[in-house]
């Protein structure tokens, strides 16, 4: 622990020099290291008290409680006191998409144009030199699904890790999914009926029409994805995956009777759906479980959908897909928010989810819906050593305190342009920071 | 042919217009004397008396005499109305009968066209939404067609309106007669008429209903100046200032609507005849208190269509409501007694007229109040009760003649007669033929014919006797004294017999005629009548269910049937947070007892007090949000002018917002509403508690400093709009511009004091100026939104030139950077915990702004600005923790305390002291953790938020609207019109700074939704 509160310190003195571009990718793991004495949130449930972890070459090697066998040669960090953590996984956010999401166009890389466009890819505009994501990664949040935004097919997902020189770098699992808005029917912002106006559109008609694209392409994909085509669609090659089980198809959707009707189509078509959003998947969790459906969660610290829900609603949906056994998972949303994810999935517990079954939504269950449980999302051997040790309770505001984060063992740099911006004004004003 | 006989029909009608004075005669001259003697009827002068037996003499367009049987004079034309009923002829207090369709407002998509002031050639006023030069005299033309469709319902005049702006101009009483329109007219300038929706009006301003209503209170103090002054002739002042004196009419839609105007009309001191959409109910206390009259229209929802859950989800509980109270608002308003007419106005078919009058009825309308409702208050209202409203000598010959009690069922309204000319609506039968016949004839023998029903509807069963006995329905038409049936027996013959005939003796009455058989040979046929029909027992259609739940206040989701009192209450042995030196007391008592905090201690005796066991518990004071928008309505920014100090935040209070109960669940008990920042200088803003259920007017924070919102920034300059760039573009387009703004507001606004100062009224008054007066006399007090250093520093020397103080910086996310020069100037900070990155102006807001402010001495908050975040600012508070290691004490005053103090109401809430307001939240566990749960929430001592009490209303809301889906569907299976879930129903906008009206500024445009609302 001493090396690294060392390093970490001579860094802050040299952050009025050179800002946020000192904010280096960290080097790789050169050799073990050795957590010790600490708790540890396995992110299965399990926790273990006063434990060690060790990991080497960016693979967790031993676990365990008591004390830590073999560690000749290794770094020792004590941590007692502390919790350690799996990396929080995000996934569907456009961090490392967006910079500035009003005013500064050029900064957005999140949308393409038309209606389908299941053949763009977001890894490919993921930028690893953005300020926020130093940001979100000193909360905890290691890995994240930069994922493309608007019209029906929105495009490809992939996953990355947060501390990488560029998007190869940064790529852990790529192509993952592809994102579909289900199309529903707009509801006016007005109150009172919605003034039709004359020769436009109805909103119903607009979502037939809207249903008739998307059954059209896919059907059509998947006849392409039979055979060998004369002449190559882009749309369709990137589809192929839907069909052969590489790729999961994530599906907008809040509304029941909307999901019921996107597990329908996903049935029909062969394809492993995710619902994304599910509002209202606590109406439908027979059908979500019978179908092996998850549900990714958008946030719980949103609004009820309707007046007449439980004012808590939202907090207490992940308890009610808890207890339905529906696999679900949690995005929190946005680019810069993406820091409160711990927030987001602490504020389940208040209304009956386990702390532990709140830390599962936010690793091991993000990272089977993705697909990436093999290698990350529990602190377990075999594993990469993505994780963290905080001070306290990394669930609440008031606890977290993130000492030292790893991403497949890389000591990696925890400052960020807030803190920067922090220490240059306590200077000025001559006010510690601590 | 087809020409011809239309032309000579023309020409028929041209020959029964009267004669007017002026006007040449082309042809023969053709004076009727016109003199009608009604006799032996039923005559229903008004609610209050009736004459049986009595007779109505008319002459000309005119009521000779209305009395008991007498004797005619000669010369007149007798009509024997024996079994039945003449009644005054109706009177629709609101149409727009006789005017062309008020153009609809163009959807003039998402790029707006400016219009800062009116267009419209001609010495008018600036804003084209004061028009009250507009009258209907003018342009009013006698619509025979739509005329006929009301005659046909028993209207005989009607007040006719321009349905268009704000200030709307004058109306008429005009008579359904199909005559010159200079013979129709009963009252040429009836009323003056007003509304808070600009219509079709092309200037911006304004945008919102509060800068409706802000134009209405400067138009009354233009008129006031106007009147004294020489400079300029302005037609709409003129004509406002003259119009003063008719009746004044406004056209509001809901409840809190009608308190809005009505709170402006008592400043000052008119009164308004309110017509409305008919939810008086839900607010019937309130509106029996603002003394008026209304025009209430008979628009009842139709039922949903509820069969699928899933879709019947999108069904508000609001609308469950609605469907099921509406029917009652007339009757609930005549036991209210209050004065109120009704108008068809708004029936989306002319038949439900009477269909929805006698649903009223049912649901407890007397009769009697139904027809005054029709007749003599209209006539009151709108001045013409010396002409119409009741039968008497001298009025106009405006009358009905019924088959029964007009309100009846089964009442068929015959004639309705208007200014003595009579239009048949269903010709009178002066022989009832219903009853039973026995038939004779070649082949006919053994037939019995029963006639059953109404004139106009009857009904035909046919029996035959003897060996071949059968029975069937047949068909029976009669047209005067003709009559026409067929039937089919299905054998021996089979196939239609049809019969023709008229009424050949009338004692016994007979018909005879000639029939042919199936086989098409011809035989002659009599019936002679042999007793009425037997009466089958029928069973009676089973009555509707008419029970209905109870009103909810507010009239929303988790609305109280009852409202919540202050509790004496002792908390025991909770952690209290008290902000006072105190600091955080472990195992502490506090006492509360009429709505304030009585004592706080360990051990304290309960005396009478409820106890409670607050164990393990957190107590603090509740949540203040100092930057709210919730709990307003119709558009949260009048962005439409850079300075707008003029319009008040208070005046759209919507005290049926979830979100005041949602937040009561997060701890919020006091909340800071806003104008947006759309402009420099934005409108005044509101202080509330979150008193759930109460009016608007007892939501507002009592004694509080008033405020007004400021502004900078990217939303002022329209950073992020989609802004045409012209000659009208609104300035100011960058910082620069902005602090001209400022410069040039105060500037004039000292003028202006000055000037008040010296010459008093002769001085224009001036409301946007006014308030920035009182920002210079330190009366009211600035929260301005704000960003980005440069500017913050710009308005803190405009305002140390101009001598004016600013009270707080909100949002103020780079407060970090001008924190010692806040402090200089005693500026308060309410920031976000952790907002950045969502616009260029924030890309330097950091987590830790909130703590350095706070450790410099600014007076620091975090704030919401959004409905959701809201309701956990506890946590937001936490965040101060996690970014910056704050105090959890301190971090809890950023939520409470400290909004408190720059809201000046510390001495009343943000601590928990002796003799504060008992405004309270019990936590679950430490109130800055993500896990705390606030199970209670008190303001004023009443626990308006309760988790275990809340858990009971889920229940019981479930409850209520399964119960009403039951009586839908039981509706929907007996044949009612339903209509399909749209989503969105009652939803309200939620708002948050940047919101603007979208599409061309129009005013939340209930005006192009009216006809369809319900």
């Amino acid at each position: 622990m001493k090396k690294i509160l060392i390093f970490g310190g001579l860094l802050l003195s040299t952050v009025l020099t050179y800002a946020q571009a000192t904010i280096s990718p960290a080097k790789p793991q050169s050799k073990p290291i050795i957590i010790t004495g600490a708790t540890l949130h396995i992110g299965n449930g399990q926790v273990i008290n006063n434990g060690y972890i060790a990991f080497d070459k960016g693979k967790i090697t031993a676990i365990g409680e008591g004390t830590a066998p073999n560690t000749s040669g290794a770094e020792i960090i004590n941590a007692a006191g502390k919790q350690v953590y799996p990396g929080f996984i995000c996934p569907v956010t456009t961090l490392g998409l967006v910079e500035i999401e009003e005013g500064a166009k050029g900064t957005v890389d999140e949308e393409e144009t038309g209606d389908l466009n299941p053949n763009v890819r977001s890894i490919v505009a993921y930028n690893t030199d953005s300020k926020v994501i130093p940001t979100v990664r000193s909360n905890g949040i290691l890995l994240a699904q930069p994922t493309p935004n608007g019209g029906l097919l929105t495009g490809q997902s992939s996953v990355v890790q947060l501390d990488a020189w560029n998007w190869e770098d940064a790529a852990y699992k790529t192509d993952i999914a592809i994102h579909l808005n289900w199309p529903v029917v707009r509801a006016g912002r007005r109150r009172g009926p919605v003034v039709a106006i004359p020769g436009a559109e109805s909103p119903d008609e607009a979502r037939l029409k809207a249903m008739d694209a998307v059954n059209n392409l896919f059907t059509q994909a998947k006849a392409y994805a039979e055979t060998k085509p004369e002449v190559i669609n882009l749309r369709f090659e990137a589809m192929k995956g839907l069909f052969n089980g590489t790729k999961k198809l994530f599906v907008n959707v809040d509304g029941a009777k909307e999901i019921i009707e996107a597990v329908t189509f996903a049935n029909k078509l062969g394809i492993q759906a995710v619902i994304v959003g599910g509002k209202e998947s606590y109406l439908v969790t027979n059908l979500l479980k019978q179908n092996n459906v998850p549900v990714i969660i958008k946030e719980t610290q949103t609004l009820p959908a309707r007046d007449e829900d439980d004012v808590y609603l939202p907090y207490k949906l992940p308890k009610i897909l808890q207890d339905a056994g529906v696999l679900y998972g949690l995005t929190g949303i946005g680019f810069w928010r993406q820091r409160n994810l711990p927030f987001e999935a602490g504020q389940a517990v208040g209304y009956g989810l386990t702390k532990e079954q709140a830390l599962s939504m936010i690793t091991i269950n993000n990272a089977k819906i993705l697909g990436i449980d093999k290698t990350t999302g529990t602190l377990e051997t075999g594993k990469d050593a993505n994780l963290f040790i905080s001070e306290g309770d990394a669930l609440d505001m008031i606890t977290l305190n993130i000492d030292a984060a790893f991403i497949q063992g890389r000591n990696i740099n925890l400052d960020n342009l807030h803190k920067q911006l922090y220490k240059r004004f306590s200077d000025k004003y001559g006010m510690k920071t601590d | 042919m087809k020409k011809l006989l239309l032309y000579g029909f023309a020409a028929l009608l041209c020959n029964f217009a009267r004669a007017q004075q002026t006007f040449p005669v082309n042809g023969v001259q053709d004076i009727r004397p016109g003199l009608y003697a009604f006799t032996n009827a039923t005559i229903v002068v008004s609610a209050q008396q009736t004459i049986p037996n009595g007779t109505l003499l008319v002459k000309d367009r005119m009521i000779e005499s209305v009395g008991p049987a007498a004797t005619i004079p000669k010369g007149y034309v007798v009509v024997d109305l024996k079994g039945k009923y003449i009644y005054p002829g109706l009177i629709d207090a609101y149409t727009t009968y006789g005017l062309p369709d008020a153009p609809r407002q163009a959807f003039a998509g998402f790029t707006r066209t400016v219009t800062p002031v009116s267009t419209k050639p001609g010495a008018y006023g600036w804003n084209e939404a004061i028009r009250p030069e507009m009258n209907v005299k003018s342009i009013f033309h006698v619509d025979a067609t739509k005329a006929e469709v009301m005659k046909k319902n028993g209207f005989g005049a009607v007040q006719s309106l321009i349905h268009d702006g704000i200030a709307r101009g004058t109306s008429v009483v005009a008579s359904l007669g199909d005559e010159r329109d200079n013979l129709v007219m009963l009252n040429e300038e009836a009323a003056a008429h007003y509304s808070f929706t600009k219509g079709t009006a092309a200037t911006n301003y304004p945008s919102s209903l509060m800068g409706s209503i802000a134009l209405i209170r400067q138009t009354y103090l233009d008129g006031q100046w106007y009147g004294s002054q020489k400079e300029e002739y302005n037609i709409s002042l003129a004509e406002f200032n003259r119009t003063q004196s008719l009746p004044q009419i406004f056209e509001a839609t809901d409840p809190l609507s009608v308190l809005r105007a009505d709170k402006v009309a008592k400043e000052f001191g008119k009164k308004y005849i309110f017509k409305t959409d008919g939810d008086e109910y839900r607010r019937i206390d309130a509106m029996k208190a603002t003394g008026s009259s209304f025009i209430i229209p008979l628009t009842f929802p139709d039922a949903f269509d509820v069969e699928d859950p899933l879709q019947a989800r999108k069904v508000t509980y609001e609308q469950l409501k609605d469907w099921e109270l509406a029917p009652n608002n007339p009757a609930t308003m005549e036991k209210a007694g209050i004065r109120f007419a009704i108008t068809s106005y708004g029936l989306a078919n002319a038949r439900d007229f009477w269909t929805n009058l006698r649903i009223a009825i049912d649901h407890g309308l007397s009769e009697a109040q139904a027809l005054k409702s029709l007749t003599e208050i209209p006539a009151e209202m709108l001045g013409v009760s010396d002409k119409i409203g009741t039968l008497a000598k001298g009025k106009m010959a405006n009358f009905i003649i019924t088959s029964d009690g007009l309100f009846k069922k089964e009442n068929v309204i015959y004639e309705n007669w208007v200014e003595g000319r009579q239009y048949v609506v269903s010709r009178v039968s002066p022989i009832n033929l219903a009853g039973s016949y026995k038939l004779s004839g070649d082949g006919l023998a053994g037939i019995t014919l029963r006639v059953s029903g109404n004139p106009g509807s009857y009904e035909l069963a046919v029996q035959r006797s003897g060996a071949d006995s059968a029975r069937a329905r047949g068909t029976f038409t009669r047209t005067g004294d003709m009559v026409s049936l067929y039937f089919d027996l299905k054998a021996n013959p089979a196939g239609n017999i049809r019969l023709s005939g008229y009424i050949s003796n009338t004692a016994p009455v007979t018909l005879s005629g000639g029939a042919i058989l199936p086989d098409g040979t011809s035989t002659n046929w009599s019936a002679v009548y042999s007793g009425p029909v037997p009466v089958t027992n029928r069973p009676e259609a089973p009555k509707a269910n008419l029970t209905a739940g109870p009103v909810v206040y507010p009239f929303a989701a988790f609305g109280n049937t009852e409202l919540p009192t202050a509790e004496t209450v002792l908390f025991k042995n909770a952690t209290v947070w008290t902000n006072e030196k105190d600091g955080i007391l472990k195992n502490a008592d506090v006492l509360i007892e009429n709505g304030k905090i009585k004592a706080v201690g360990k051990n304290l005796a309960a005396g009478n007090a409820k106890v409670i066991d607050a164990t393990g518990k957190h107590i603090t004071a509740g949540i203040v949000d100092e930057h709210s928008h919730i709990a307003a309505t119709g558009g949260i920014n009048e962005g439409t002018q850079a300075v707008t100090s003029e319009v008040r935040v208070g005046d759209v209070l919507d005290s049926e917002d979830i979100n005041l109960y949602r937040q009561l669940a997060g701890g919020v008990t006091t909340s800071h509403i806003l104008h947006g920042s759309a402009n420099p200088v934005g409108g005044q803003t509101m202080l509330i508690k979150h008193r759930w259920g109460v009016l608007p007017e007892q939501m507002k924070f009592e004694g509080a400093d008033g405020f007004i919102k400021f502004a900078l920034g990217e939303n002022v300059k329209q950073s992020n709009f989609n802004v045409q760039a012209g000659p009208n573009t609104r300035f100011p387009q960058s910082r620069m511009g902005v602090e001209q703004v400022y410069v040039d507001a105060f500037t004039r606004a000292k003028e202006y004091k000055a000037a008040r100062a010296v010459k008093g009224n002769h001085v224009r008054r001036d409301l946007e100026l006014e308030a920035l007066v009182e920002i210079l006399d330190n009366k009211r007090f600035i929260t301005c939104h704000s960003y980005v250093q440069s500017e913050i520093n710009m308005l803190i020397h405009v305002a140390d030139s101009m001598g004016f103080h600013v009270n707080t910086f909100t949002h103020i996310l780079e407060g970090y950077k001008v924190a010692d020069k806040m402090k200089a100037h005693n500026i308060a900070g309410s920031t976000f915990s952790d907002w950045w990155a969502y616009k260029s102006e924030v890309s330097e807001a950091i987590p830790y702004n909130g703590k350095i402010m706070n450790e410099m001495g600014v007076v620091t908050a975090f704030n919401s600005d959004d409905e959701e975040m809201a309701r956990r600012l506890n946590q937001e508070a936490g965040k101060a923790v996690t970014y910056g290691h704050m105090s959890e004490e301190d971090a809890l005053k950023l939520v409470t305390l400290n909004p408190a103090k720059m809201l000046h109401v510390d001495n009343k809430v943000g601590s928990i002291k002796p003799g504060k307001d008992a405004d309270l939240v019990v936590w679950s566990t430490d109130p800055l953790s993500i896990y705390a749960v606030a199970e209670k929430t008190y303001v004023d001592g009443i626990a308006y938020w309760d988790y275990e009490k809340d858990a009971a209303k889920q229940k019981a809301l479930k409850a209520d609207e399964g119960r009403i889906i039951q009586k839908m569907l039981e509706a929907k299976n007996k044949g009612a019109v339903t209509q399909r879930p749209t989503g969105g129903g009652g939803r309200r906008p939620g708002y948050t700074c940047d919101d603007i009206e979208e599409g061309s500024y129009v005013v939340a445009d209930s005006y192009n939704g009216m006809l369809n609302k319900k």
